[in-house]
């Protein structure tokens, strides 16, 4: 270390002059990549933009909650690739924020120092399997399981019921709604519960042993201390989860069946925004097919940015509190 | 000393000694050793808690004084590596032993610690919070506790009208004041004070060494201080530690005038620690 | 006082809780067996020294993976090479000039952004940029959808690592009268050399991974192309279109690069973070 301070010393001897234009060169090129990044967010927004703006012009508002989507006749509507965008997202939900939730808890009060970093770095290995992996796996073994044991299940036990029913009737094809949410929630799993266990442990150990010390179980110690404190970053970290989840392609595309249609049952085939430009893209014959689906990209930007960028509010207002 | 003087420290430690003498023992440490992993922190412990009365603890920094506040709750079990040998009888229970029921133990035995500790919830929430875990009150007699609490912690007049505002808005002596008010909610018998002023100011430094005088009406009172002027205002008897062992116990009055241990009369004339 | 039958109920909660807590992560783990040993068994079975020495085959026959191996490498490669020098000379900016500065803090913002954005939104931002200004798919064009994905990976890894390095190391070559852009090469990075290698491999991981950036840049390619200018075979879209075709042996080199992807994926990150763990000590 001490070489290459020398040397660096050394090296700067020549003229004061060139020491500045060699500063001033880098520093150019550092804050011109550094722009490069901002301008690239703006550059990709705008293009994605451009190439709706067809789309948008032909169609107008309607675009939005329509449900036609006519290759032949060339009128689209983006509702159903939405639609389903949403209940698969909000499935993926429902599975990952309690099972997140307990595997955060489990790590920071139930396992065994030991073992800790081994469950931890598993955990962190669903985050690492390639998303086309989880959909490859999804049609090929998930989707016979669900087709040969859980959904006939389903859509015998709770078909029948009065408004719960309608969710789960239909053929038991294995493909569809819940299938797919089930895949993007366990997807989802590692973002959130990593964020949680963070946040978790930042908790000041004052705090709960204020809390233990006035009789309190470690449940409620999470449940009256370490959620309160930390609810605004656990937020975050579930808005995290949930633009993840928004824009996930190859995990859905296998087993959500590409269908048009829109159906109150999970059990149905259906479509999601990313599904549907990953599927019909290299297809689309037409320039409005095209310009279709690239303003459903655009849509899709949008939400998650918005969502994402909300995430990061959330989880800066902790950092900020613990002084980082 | 003049000898008037010392007359009249003698009759009044001898008064003091006599109340203590006479007070009943709510707790009593036996022999008690702790280990910080290898390391032996305690040694032989013995000291009697009388009740109702203030027992301070004194001596320089990681002598122990605090260990022994942390046994007397068990807040050490949170920590694998730490554990304590010996017997600290409570209504004839060991307390640490490993049968004893913790989250009970802690109703009873309520600690204040070094650092205010609010939890990130209302001013009301704070004070209910130990009161909701160990009782099922209905909302008014909730009311009355938290109302009692806080007037018995000097805090009510200043939070009344808030009180479902945020405990962190307030300030740091009050903030103490607080942890005390939560501490005393779910009526303990002791409440053990570990060097509770030493980050306030001196103004709610003093406030909660009158508090102090209040309260050991209802609660025996164990505090750990550094400041020896705090410990011979607030305490009864006072205990003074070195090297993880007990070099005296004496009536607070005898303990700063007449220290009967070499070690102890060092320590209060500033020697060292 | 507490009563005991109070008590024991909160024991059962906290017992209950706890219990519950185990469970939900044993749920997690059994996903994560339950695919990796699919894609295991599957992938094995799928082995062939036929799998590095031919092409991707027609529908109906037997064949190989090169092409798409090669694909893969050669744009994994160039996408390095075009994002990992912005990537590094953008974390230095935010470390060592911008810090703590109101343009630094938006730019981060906007980076982790970037960071979590869809893949696919990327691909069409590339397909825009570069498909439609040239008139065709191409293997650059996937590189440059790639180049995008990594960068944000690359700001931010770089951005931490050096914010890391301590300021004294810093203040005693200034001290010296070294420039500042001497410093920072020939001091800091060396400094932050492992963080920075780490989060290349982990930009690596992470692309290796990516299908849907490429669907419709670099698309695909029947056969072996070492022309960046045409459409090029890559292991992703090769998994993607065998898989969902309705041939056996489609379906075998499917599950082939399935197991090629994810040996690959797993073994740099698991590097990456063994080079982390050990060099930092």
């Amino acid at each position: 270390m001490q070489n290459a301070i020398t040397a660096a010393a050394i090296g700067a001897r020549p003229a004061r002059r060139n020491r500045r234009m060699g500063d001033s060169i880098f520093r150019v090129a550092a804050l011109a990549s550094a722009l490069f990044v901002l301008v690239s967010l703006g550059a990709a927004a705008l293009s994605m933009l451009y190439g709706g703006l067809p789309a948008f012009a032909k169609f107008g508002f309607g675009f939005i909650y329509r449900t036609v989507w006519d290759p032949v006749r060339q009128d689209f509507g983006a509702a159903v690739p939405i639609y389903g965008t949403l209940v698969t997202s909000a499935l993926a939900m429902v599975i990952a924020v309690p099972v997140s939730f307990g595997i955060a808890v489990f790590l920071t009060e139930v396992c065994p120092n030991w073992l800790r970093s081994s469950i931890a770095s598993a955990i962190e290995l669903l985050a690492g399997i390639p998303s086309i992996i989880y959909g490859m796996w999804g049609l090929f073994v998930f989707v016979p399981f669900m087709s040969d044991h859980v959904e006939p299940w389903l859509n015998d036990n709770l078909g029948p019921l009065p408004i719960v029913g309608s969710l789960f009737e239909g053929p038991p094809l294995g493909i569809g709604m819940l299938t797919a949410g089930i895949i993007l929630g366990v997807m989802v799993i590692p973002f959130i519960s990593s964020v949680m266990r963070d946040v978790f442990a930042l908790v000041p150990p004052s705090l709960r042993e204020a809390a233990v010390g006035l009789g309190a179980t470690r449940w409620e110690v999470i449940r009256g201390v370490v959620l309160p404190y930390t609810r605004t970053a656990v937020v975050g970290g579930i808005f995290l989860g949930l633009g993840r989840a928004l824009g996930e392609t190859m995990a859905v595309t296998f087993v959500l069946g590409n269908a048009h249609q829109l159906s109150a049952s999970l059990l149905e085939p259906g479509n999601s925004i990313a599904a549907a430009i990953a599927n019909e893209f290299t297809e689309a014959d037409s320039d409005i097919y095209l310009s279709s689906l690239i303003g459903l990209g655009f849509l899709l930007f949008v939400v998650t940015f918005i969502v994402l960028a909300a995430a990061k509010i959330m989880l800066l207002r902790l950092a900020r509190q613990e002084g980082n | 000393m003049p000898d008037s003087q010392a007359v009249m420290d003698e009759s009044a430690s001898t008064k003091a000694g006599q109340a203590l003498s006479s007070a009943k023992v709510r707790i009593k440490v036996e022999d008690l050793d702790f280990y910080y992993g290898s390391n032996k922190a305690l040694k032989g412990i013995n000291l009697d808690l009388p009740e109702r009365k203030v027992t301070g603890m004194i001596g320089p920094s990681g002598c122990g004084k605090s260990t022994l506040l942390r046994v007397l709750n068990r807040m050490y079990d949170l920590y694998p590596g730490q554990r304590a040998e010996g017997r600290v009888m409570m209504d004839g229970q060991n307390i640490v032993s490993a049968d004893m029921d913790r989250n009970a133990l802690r109703s009873r035995i309520g600690m204040v610690f070094q650092k205010p500790t609010p939890f990130p919830l209302s001013i009301y929430d704070n004070v209910a919070f130990g009161v909701r875990l160990h009782e099922g009150l209905s909302r008014s007699d909730l009311d009355e506790r938290v109302e009692w609490s806080l007037t018995r912690a000097a805090l009510w007049g200043e939070v009344k009208d808030r009180l479902t505002s945020s405990a962190m808005g307030l300030s740091g002596g009050q903030q103490q004041r607080l942890c005390i008010a939560r501490t005393i909610a779910v009526k303990p018998e002791v409440v053990l004070l570990d060097e509770p002023t030493s980050a306030l100011d001196p103004i709610s430094t003093l406030k909660v060494e009158e508090l102090i005088d209040e309260l050991k009406h209802d609660f025996t009172i164990a505090i750990v201080t550094h400041n020896m002027q705090q410990a011979a205002r607030c305490a009864d008897q006072v205990a003074f530690f070195y090297l993880g062992e007990i070099v005296e116990v004496a009536p607070a009055a005898q303990m700063f005038t007449a220290p009967q241990q070499k070690r102890t009369q060092e320590y209060i004339t500033g020697r060292f620690g | 006082m507490a009563s005991s039958a109070r008590a024991a109920r909160r024991n059962i909660t906290n017992a209950v809780a706890l219990a519950l807590a185990t469970a939900a992560t044993g749920f997690g783990l059994i996903w994560l067996v339950w695919i990796l040993f699919t894609t295991l068994v599957n992938g094995f079975a799928a082995l062939d020294l036929k799998l590095v020495t031919q092409m991707t085959p027609p529908p109906g026959s037997d064949g190989g993976l090169l092409n798409a191996i090669y694909g893969s490498g050669v744009m994994i490669g160039v996408a390095v090479l075009l994002g990992a020098p912005i990537g590094i000379m953008a974390g230095t900016w935010l470390a060592e000039y911008g810090r703590k500065g109101v343009l630094a803090e938006v730019i981060r913002f906007v980076n982790d952004i970037l960071l979590s954005a869809p893949s696919i939104v990327i691909g069409l931002f590339v397909y825009e940029l570069v498909v439609r200004q040239s008139g065709h798919f191409s293997g650059w064009a996937g590189a440059v959808a790639l180049g995008f994905i990594l960068l944000p990976v690359v700001v931010r890894t770089t951005d931490e690592t050096m914010r890391l390095v301590p300021v004294p190391l810093r203040e005693a070559a200034l001290a010296l009268g070294a420039p500042q852009w001497k410093v920072i090469t020939n001091v800091l990075y060396p400094a932050a050399r492992t963080g920075i290698l780490t989060g290349l491999l982990l930009g690596v991981a992470r692309i290796s991974g990516e299908t849907a950036p490429l669907l419709f840049t670099a698309l695909n390619n029947q056969y072996f192309s070492a022309n960046l200018s045409s459409p090029m075979a890559n292991i992703p879209v090769v998994i993607f279109q065998f898989a969902l075709a309705p041939y056996e042996q489609w379906h075998a080199l499917a599950w082939a690069g399935a197991l090629l992807m994810t040996m690959f994926v797993l073994i740099v990150s698991v590097g990456a973070r063994f080079l982390l763990r050990t060099r930092t000590n």
